[in-house]
């Protein structure tokens, strides 16, 4: 299976995810978001899904635990890219109270930055 | 169309099995002409409680995940079932937001999703035994209404 990319541009740390967000990948990309957040001083994180197909709840785990994270810095997690069944998810468990949507990982930069 | 059909799987509870089991179930039932958004919510449900048996079924040892689907006319049933750890108080656990494990950034959704992309739920747990979930849902059912018409405008011309 593709790997996740992680992508840095301005203390923004972009995770592109591959296909499947589930408790088997989630283990992954948890440790290696963690070491880079920490290595980078990171403050913001945009996890793009146009590459994504599937998340069940281990990506609600995925992103509030970055969420936790970041946010006592001021930092902010925006995601990008959603299909139908994942913007569903997101919608049922309440991420959107925290969490904002943009079409596309690019938009995401920009919004950050402007903000 | 009157289908039936059955399968069983066992497979160890590994997390890499979570995608073959939602890969199975969505194979099982495309005779069905299942919509993308039902095969989602299939997915998804079957991901949700086998990652269970796994994470708290068997937590830190590997033991047999056993998987039945049924299809009777165009309804899917699909049961779960481990032989693990079991679950104490089950109305408890049901509860969104509810989650034993929050060490492991779990979010305790998993049993809401089950609940809201099927049609039909049932729990069955005994502490130190196991856990069996049956998940039931009419899969196709637009598609079977637009022949139904069809069929019933054939008879009226
Ligand atoms: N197969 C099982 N065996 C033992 N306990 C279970 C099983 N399935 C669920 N549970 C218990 O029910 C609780 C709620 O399950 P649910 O799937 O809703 O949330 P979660 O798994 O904790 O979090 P999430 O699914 O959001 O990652 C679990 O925390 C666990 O205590
Ligand atoms: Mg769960």
């Amino acid at each position: 299976m593709e790997e996740t990319k992680y992508e840095i541009v301005r203390r923004v740390l972009i995770i592109r995810l591959q296909k499947d967000l589930d408790h088997h990948c989630a283990v992954n990309i948890r440790e290696k978001a963690d070491k880079i957040i920490d290595r980078y001083y990171i403050k913001h994180i945009i996890f793009d899904f146009s590459k994504a197909k599937f998340m069940d709840s281990a990506g609600i785990g995925v992103i509030m635990g970055r969420y936790k994270k970041i946010k006592y810095s001021g930092g902010k997690v925006v995601v990008s890219g959603l299909n139908k069944s994942i913007d569903r998810i997101f919608n049922i468990s309440g991420l959107y109270k925290v969490i904002d949507k943009y079409d596309t990982a690019d938009i995401c930069l920009q919004k950050i930055e402007s903000a | 169309m009157n289908i039936e059909n059955k399968m069983t799987i066992e497979f160890e509870s590994r997390s890499i099995n979570e995608s073959l089991a939602r890969t199975v179930v969505a194979a099982f039932i495309s005779p069905l002409d299942p919509t993308i958004e039902e095969l989602s919510d299939i997915r998804t449900a079957v991901s949700e409680a086998v990652t269970n048996s796994i994470i708290h079924g068997y937590t830190d040892e590997i033991g047999i995940i056993k998987m039945e689907c049924f299809i009777v006319g165009n309804e899917l049933s699909v049961e779960i079932s481990d032989l693990g750890s079991g679950i104490e108080d089950i109305s408890r656990a049901m509860e969104p937001l509810y989650t034993s494990r929050p060490e492991l950034e779990r979010s305790g959704m998993g049993f809401t999703f089950m609940e809201v992309f099927m049609d039909n739920l049932e729990v069955v747990s005994v502490p130190g035994v196991g856990t069996n979930i049956t998940m039931r849902k009419r899969v196709g059912s637009v598609k079977e209404m637009q022949e139904y018409t069809q069929e019933i405008n054939h008879n009226v011309l």
